[in-house]
């Protein structure tokens, strides 16, 4: 039944429909409308799960882990400030190997105080071990979520399904709701691989000493190697019921590109906008859509850029001293391969700032010119007398 | 008139009511004499098999077992320090959506876990009313860390972050009475050394729907100094001398005491290596400070 649906409300309408058994989510702009659906589905009836009000995000975190400890599905959401009081936690959920799924709203850190959109919150957790999935329309984000459990619970990781927060979060578009029997048939009831058992009474997230630490730290990299194959699987399974797939990444007009952008998000959006005129100027451009970013997905970045001559990354975050962090990760991930097309890393739109199909020609125009990248990230839309 | 019922103090009847069942097995780590042992030693004999155990960073994370072993009959759920009240809510949470109701959730944490770090999780499961029972077992500082201090440490102790020239001069925060703001319908203070006590308490507790708390006087013999043989003679003292008032309040106002001490604070601090750095003078201002608590409390039973 399609609906137009807020994207906040379509990782509700998923969370209902996947049957979560505990929510516990502490408020922060732009998360809130996603918890306070939930929070009237739990009220009313519509689901039948317990919501937790906790006192802050740290909380929300550790009583998710005490309950998908305790052998129940789990949801909370989360951003900005809020995930950086979680970081702790999330690594302690990837540790115990809890298939938690939270929403994360892409929100910018202060100060200065800013509650729109960027992207340095999610990837500030890139080390924890939680997989992450970017999404660009609220479709996307109901779907995303569906799978993220799937997933969560094949490979025992967490999954963090990002969403932009306002571009995305508060915008609305019809969205195809499934019904409960095609979801429950996609995701079936939760069996949890451990649990705190009291005919056999076990000890979960103990102390562990080097003799078995390493080992622990091994099989979560395993784990974590595995997600690629289990995400297509899932996608599969997904595609047979809904008939909708998306892809660990999605190339748009790359096949004969020599010019490619890469990002993530509701970027790419605007991004396909601006090639479709470059097309018509004769320019052979072509945009990848990062969805998943952890694991980051080699083989199909790769092999994607296939003969394009320059890549263009749109970083909506910075690591400071780094610069753009998908720029990074992407050429940490062409090194190894064959082909070494030139990486030209570009940031802007931090803090919500607008990303406009303008910007993308002038990124375009900069690296057509340009011989070779510049060592530090570029940056686009700088108001230069503020 | 204050309320004290020491009827259930008395130690005669302890050897015929005795339970036969152990929960936690033989090889702990446990340092000799570790007066926190012997309280989770009573409290789950009290509270029985259908228990599951929280637990946060604090010397019982160790004492507990090392991966992968451990020395509890009951499932314990480790945690990051700070989270027992939040973890043991989510625990709940799920039992309950599985239909146990029967099942007691219990967050077993430190001084440090409950009156510092953990403060903010347990107060927000408080205000909630979360159906679990708290238990802060406080040996008085950070021992499992190396005895630094906390806020639970008493005026005059001397620990690694508070040493013998700027020994601790803040008094101990009232944990019983902060959390009786929260007008949680159980809280209670046991000690080792009254055995029945402690059992009655716990079993009391166990009963109880909403958020329970009580607070385990538990000796360290390594933290204070003291000979490990002493452990349960000095946990007595605490009590003896209104140091550690053994107390219950239900509903966060109506307080009863259940055992009136008679003996100065001196013997308790004299035989203590945290205490040995203080004067007479320091003696008898921990005094003014005991009889002024036991006094607030009493006019709080009253």
């Amino acid at each position: 039944m399609k609906e137009v649906l807020e994207g906040s409300h379509a990782v509700s309408e998923a969370v209902r429909l996947v049957r979560a058994k505990v929510i516990s989510a502490y408020p922060i702009t732009p998360q809130t409308h996603i918890v306070e659906a939930l929070s009237e589905y739990c009220a009313d009836g519509r689901m039948d799960a317990r919501f937790i009000c906790v006192e802050s995000e740290h909380s929300a975190m550790a009583s998710c882990i005490g309950a998908a400890s305790a052998g129940v599905r789990t949801f909370t959401a989360s951003s900005s400030h809020g995930l950086a009081l979680m970081h702790e936690l999330l690594h302690w959920a990837t540790g115990a190997r809890l298939p938690i799924v939270m929403a994360e709203v892409n929100r910018a850190l202060g100060p200065g105080w800013n509650i729109w959109m960027d992207q340095s919150d999610s990837l500030s957790q890139r080390d924890t071990g939680w997989i992450q999935l970017y999404c660009e329309t609220a479709q996307e984000v109901l779907d995303t979520t569906l799978q993220a459990y799937r997933l969560a619970e094949t490979v025992n990781l967490p999954v963090m399904v990002v969403l932009d927060a306002f571009f995305l979060s508060h915008t609305y578009e019809p969205v195809d709701i499934p019904d409960q029997q095609s979801v429950d048939k996609f995701l079936p009831s939760y069996e949890p691989r451990i649990s705190l058992d009291q005919q056999n009474p076990n000890a979960i997230g103990q102390m562990a000493p080097p003799a078995y630490y390493m080992e622990m730290r091994h099989s979560i990299q395993m784990a974590m190697q595995s997600v690629l194959a289990n995400f297509n699987d899932v996608e599969r399974e997904f595609e047979h019921v809904f008939g909708r797939t998306y892809g660990p990444i999605t190339p748009f007009a790359c096949d004969d590109a020599e010019y490619i952008f890469l990002m993530a998000g509701t970027s790419a959006s605007t991004c396909r906008h601006a090639i479709k005129t470059l097309r018509n100027k004769g320019h052979k451009v072509g945009v990848i859509k990062l969805k998943m970013f952890r694991p980051f997905p080699y083989l199909y970045v790769r092999k994607s850029l296939g003969n394009a001559h320059k890549v263009i990354v749109l970083d909506r975050n910075c690591s400071f001293g780094a610069g753009g962090i998908f720029a990074q990760e992407l050429r940490a991930a062409m090194y190894a391969s064959g082909n070494h097309p030139q990486i030209y890393s570009f940031i802007a739109g931090l803090g919500g700032r607008d990303v406009t199909v303008d910007h993308f020609f002038e990124m375009f125009d900069y690296v057509e010119k340009a011989d070779y990248p510049e060592n530090e990230s570029v940056w686009i839309g700088l108001n230069h007398d503020n | 008139m204050c309320k004290i019922n020491q009827k259930t103090i008395s130690g005669s009847i302890m050897a015929s009511k005795y339970p036969s069942n152990d929960y936690i097995m033989p090889g702990h780590v446990a340092c000799p004499g570790c007066g926190a042992v012997i309280a989770m030693k009573f409290a789950l004999q009290a509270l029985g098999p259908k228990t599951i155990l929280v637990i946060p960073a604090c010397c019982w994370a160790v004492v507990a077992g090392v991966h992968p072993q451990t020395s509890l009959k009951v499932p314990v759920l480790h945690t990051a320090f700070e989270t027992s009240g939040a973890a043991a809510s989510g625990v709940r949470a799920a039992l309950d959506m599985k239909g146990d109701t029967e099942t007691t959730v219990v967050a077993w944490a430190g001084d440090g876990g409950t009156f510092d770090i953990g403060f903010q999780s347990l107060s927000g499961a408080c205000e909630r009313n979360e159906n679990f029972l708290y238990v802060c077992y406080d040996n008085e500082a950070y021992m499992n860390t190396g005895v630094q201090r906390s806020s639970a440490t008493p005026y005059g102790a001397q620990t690694t972050t508070t040493p013998k020239n700027a020994w601790k001069s803040h008094r101990k925060k009232n944990i019983i009475d902060a959390l009786a703001a929260h007008r949680i319908p159980y809280a209670a203070t046991v000690n080792i050394a009254f055995p029945e006590d402690m059992m009655r308490k716990f079993k009391k507790a166990k009963d109880i729907q909403g958020t329970r708390f009580i607070h385990a006087y538990a000796s360290c013999p390594t933290g204070w100094r003291i000979p490990s043989d002493q452990t349960v003679a000095i946990s007595r003292l605490a009590v003896q001398t209104n140091l550690f008032p053994l107390y219950e309040v239900e509903n966060g106002t109506d307080y009863t005491i259940n055992y009136q001490g008679d003996r100065p604070i001196s013997e308790y601090l004299k035989v203590q290596g945290r205490f040995k750095h203080l004067t007479e003078k320091d003696h008898s201002d921990i005094q003014e400070m005991v009889l002024e608590d036991w006094q607030l409390l009493n006019d709080k039973s009253s």
